[in-house]
């Protein structure tokens, strides 16, 4: 591996390039799943190419190849450069970059049990116990447990001198229920919907999850909800459960700080920001209570969005956002960094492949926990808890929002009076983060995985964290997904 | 750089040395591949440029009433090896399924021809001048442009041990681009197979007209508007629906269709169907089995007719297999991907000319579904919406979140354009009109 990327920046440099990088990956992964009693996808796939990214002529050019003969990287470093040089074709300005330092390094993430030393016959083992306690309920239409694992190692090479070695292991698990019942379809997941939990580890994930233990509960609950009330409409004191917010920070602040976004890079597919430049230092993003911090060092925690180092060999970072509200930092890469008179790169380049040129990319967008207790954060006279969404859609400036959750329920001065289905909430960015009214406090605290996040033409899917505690907003508007 | 061609027949006769060297003899074989490129603008310049080759081996074998997959991209005799030997020990540790089919036998597949050499071979340098070419344009009207331009090709190879050989080659092109103004913004995108039928500058001007007729976009109250939908709105939207046309959906009891298949569920003049070889379409015409897709008639007249089965599905009904299936081992079973809606004869001009109040939308953005059984979604219009008075275009208006039901939606269509290959960001490519539809429920309005 590091002889392919060092040879694919021997055959780029040189050649009037003023900046080059390569990125030589090995990826191996593995998905199990069941469904209604039956495995369902069960699948391996191992995948090695590299990339490489040259800044010649002012101009960026990006070419991959899975051949990775002598010939097969040669026609790719030519390609890179050819198509640099179209480039000149439309150009503004000359491309610079934030400076950076040379790194020499070797790191692999904490896996404690290796997966793939796991046989896929005891992933079915677990999914079944699973599968089979949902179906313990006869009114589960549908029963769907699922196992993801990735070992993904890179090696980094730049014209910089640098040259780093980096593995990373990614876990993922969880389950649902379905239920169809006289034109009625509803479903809870587990950990969180959309595959469950996804962390920076091994095996040790599955074990942690307590999935078994946890399936009866996510049966019932989903059939429950069709003889449960229907969400009221209006505004409500609403709370929310870690797993929901974290995919709020994810929309409403992990994008719309991202500076790609913000200069226009994005503009025709993902779209901008409302955090123009002028906002930074000066926009109250949220109530004083709210502290965000974007953080890819390992003592975050286990996140998708954890490294050593981004995929242009910046360091692992940790950015205040907002800070008792205010907003204070963007997700910057070298060529951001330079473009807004920044001195350095915050390290938020990633590429989800050896196919993909690195964009900014959320690492761990993380709400810090607050120092309400529990009892403290579901204390309103009156209000409405959601939880694990169902839906999610954001304007493509990120001001209107509107999610959805799979059950609801109606609080009053801290009980669970009763359930609520098809509860949803909608607002504006910044109008619902300075509602925040209390936030759980650090044991309250999980680092979601997000392992679907799209971005970028062609489109790359990338995994971000964001650790949240539960946490109560003042006067959301509730229930519009079926109004009007 | 286009692709090196697979000599796949040669990569399959090692894979089926491989397994017989395990004692197995049902292979199945899918070989894909290709070279993609794609040119970027943002800030009126080319910002990102890249392009990328690849090649890719998965081989499902069928032991004693199991199947697994793996794949790989390591196309050496070793690396051939390697990936049977990891189907094989996965197949093994697998669970039997009673329902699973033997490997499909060979069948007569009609041909479709998508393949453009002029487009494979498209150089960095000719879309790149079609790029600066476009940003004039926008240039021209004091605006700002970011959008794509792809070309590249694409082989997908379906072999098995009882004797199926499948294959598909197609090129493809796409350009989109974004115009903005200060407060405005307009987009226009296509697709094709060959990349001489795009007009890049064309879809420039288009952009840049909706840009500079939206400025100073006027906030009207969310409620219920008849809308006059764009093709590209109508795919975005609509084309979220049609994974329900799908047997294995319905007995999950995931599909909306669950009790209403024969039923009249959207307005006479709505008629759906998947037809693989439409001359606007794209994409194999074979599933992920190597069964030949045939035509389906989803919805006649507004009443749910025909849905898709895979092998499998079919199998548990006793009907034919439609080839709509999914590459095996998978949950989802099958989905109609050829879908194209019937026209009209009104052109959007005409629909606006026959509007006294309401609003044109260029496109839809980030939808979601909110009630899977009603099939309510929600999203938000982007880029080019406006409001239509006394029947004419007056103002630009700032963008809608909506909340509408497709059941709903399709009941209230006034009037259909003749249907054209339509691109959007949210659904596959599809041939569909545009449409006028009465009382269309936005819900809240954003701030631009």
């Amino acid at each position: 591996m590091k002889d392919l990327a060092l040879e694919a920046l021997d055959a780029v440099a040189g050649r009037g390039v003023s900046y080059a990088d390569v990125r030589a990956l090995e990826i191996r992964d593995r998905d199990v799943t069941t469904k209604n009693g039956k495995a369902g996808h069960v699948s391996s796939s191992e995948s090695r190419g590299i990339g490489i990214r040259v800044l010649a002529s002012g101009c960026w050019g990006f070419a991959a190849t899975d051949d990775l003969t002598r010939d097969g990287i040669a026609r790719a470093a030519a390609l890179a450069l050819e198509i640099a040089r179209s480039g000149t074709a439309a150009r503004k300005h000359e491309t610079t970059l934030a400076p950076e330092q040379k790194y020499e390094a070797t790191w692999a993430s904490p896996c404690a049990i290796d997966p793939f030393a796991i046989p896929v016959d005891r992933n079915l083992a677990v999914l079944l116990a699973v599968d089979k306690e949902l179906r313990r309920n006869p009114a589960v239409s549908l029963a769907e447990a699922s196992m993801h694992f990735e070992r993904r190692r890179q090696v980094f090479a730049s014209t910089l001198g640098s040259l780093i070695d980096q593995t990373r292991h990614t876990a993922g698990a969880g389950f649902s229920a379905l239920s169809y019942k006289d034109g009625d379809i509803q479903r809870r997941s587990y950990p969180n919907s959309f595959g469950g939990q996804y962390q920076l580890k091994g095996y040790e994930l599955v074990d942690e999850l307590r999935l078994v233990e946890n399936a009866p509960r996510v049966a019932e609950e989903a059939v429950a909800l069709h003889t449960a009330d229907k969400c009221p409409e209006g505004e409500f004191d609403l709370i929310l459960d870690s797993s929901q917010l974290g995919l709020q920070i994810h929309e409403s602040i992990g994008h719309p700080i991202e500076l790609d976004r913000v200069l226009g890079s994005e503009a025709n597919y993902a779209g901008m920001s409302f955090l123009t430049l002028d906002k930074l230092g000066s926009l109250q993003y949220g109530s004083p209570l709210v502290n965000v911090v974007c953080d890819a060092r390992l003592e975050h925690g286990p996140g998708l969005g954890t490294f050593a180092f981004d995929d242009e060999g910046v360091p692992a970072q940790a950015t205040d956002i907002i800070r008792e509200g205010r907003f204070t930092g963007y997700m910057t890469s070298r060529e951001t960094a330079a473009a807004v008179g920044e001195t350095r790169s915050n390290g938020c380049m990633r590429a989800d492949g050896w196919a993909r040129l690195p964009l900014i990319r959320m690492t761990n967008v993380s709400l810090k926990p607050g120092r309400q207790s529990l009892e403290e954060v579901f204390g309103a006279d009156h209000a409405i808890y959601m939880e694990t969404n169902r839906s999610w859609s954001i304007d493509d400036k990120r001001y209107n929002f509107q999610f959805g959750c799979e059950i609801g329920w109606e609080m009053r001065g801290g009980k669970r009076v009763r359930m609520l289905k098809n509860p949803s909430y909608s607002g504006i960015t910044t109008e619902f983060w300075n509602a925040c009214a209390a936030i759980a406090g650090p044991e309250h605290w999980t680092l979601w995985g997000v392992p679907n996040c799209g971005k970028g033409q062609p489109e790359q899917v990338m995994g971000t964290g964001h650790g949240a505690s539960p946490a109560r907003f003042r006067k959301i508007r509730i229930g519009s997904a079926y109004g009007g | 750089m286009a692709a090196e061609r697979f000599d796949a027949a040669e990569i399959f006769g090692q894979v089926v040395d491989a397994a017989r060297a395990l004692g197995v003899t049902e292979i199945e074989a899918m070989m894909g591949g290709g070279s993609h490129a794609l040119t970027r603008f943002a800030n009126n310049a080319i910002h990102q440029n890249v392009a990328e080759h690849d090649r890719h081996l998965s081989v499902r074998p069928v032991v004693d009433g199991r199947t697994a997959r793996a794949g790989t991209n390591r196309l050496s005799r070793e690396g051939i090896r390697a990936v049977v030997e990891q189907a094989i020990a996965i197949t093994r540790l697998n669970e039997a399924d009673p329902e699973l089919l033997p490997l499909a036998d060979s069948a007569f597949i009609p041909r479709v021809d998508r393949f453009f050499g002029t487009t494979a071979h498209a150089t960095p340098r000719e879309r790149a001048l079609a790029v600066a070419e476009a940003i004039r344009v926008v240039e021209a009207a004091g605006q700002t442009a970011a959008g794509i331009y792809s070309t590249g090709e694409s082989t997908l190879t379906l072999l098995n041990s009882r004797g199926l050989t499948a294959t598909h080659r197609e090129t493809m092109a796409r350009f989109s681009i974004t115009a903005m103004s200060v407060d405005s913004s307009g987009w226009a995108k296509a697709s094709a197979c060959h990349h001489a039928d795009l007009d890049p500058v064309a879809l420039a001007r288009r952009a840049a007209a909706k840009a500079t007729e939206s400025q100073a976009p006027r906030e009207l109250a969310p409620g219920r508007y008849t809308v006059i939908l764009e093709p590209a709105a109508v795919l975005d939207l609509v084309g979220q629906m049609f994974g329900d046309f799908s047997a294995t959906a319905i007995r999950d009891g995931r599909s909306f269709l669950n009790d209403r298949i024969g039923k009249k569920i959207f307005g006479d003049n709505v008629t759906i169907r998947d037809d693989a070889s439409h001359p606007l379409q794209s994409g194999p015409p074979f599933d992920g089995e190597g069964v030949p897709r045939r035509p389906l008639m989803l919805v006649e007249r507004g009443v749910v007719r025909e849905i898709a089965y895979s092998r499998q599905a079919a199998a548990v009904s006793g009907v034919a297999p439609t080839g709509h299936g999914f590459p095996l081992p998978n949950e989802l079973g099958e989905a109609p991907g050829n879908i194209a809606i019937e026209g009209g004869d009104s052109g959007v001009e005409k629909m606006v000319a026959s509007t006294e109040r309401g609003i044109l939308v260029t496109r839809f953005w980030y939808i979601r579904e909110v009630d899977p059984y009603e099939k309510i979604f929600t999203g938000m219009t982007r880029d080019g919406t406006f409001l239509v008075e006394g029947g004419r275009v007056t103002a630009g208006v700032r963008n809608f979140r909506f909340n509408e039901s497709l059941l709903e939606m399709l009941s209230k269509v006034e009037a259909l354009s003749p249907a054209v290959r339509a691109s959007g960001e949210e659904a596959g490519d599809m041939v569909v009109p545009a449409m006028k539809v009465r009382d269309f429920n936005f819900t809240e309005a954003t701030r631009f």
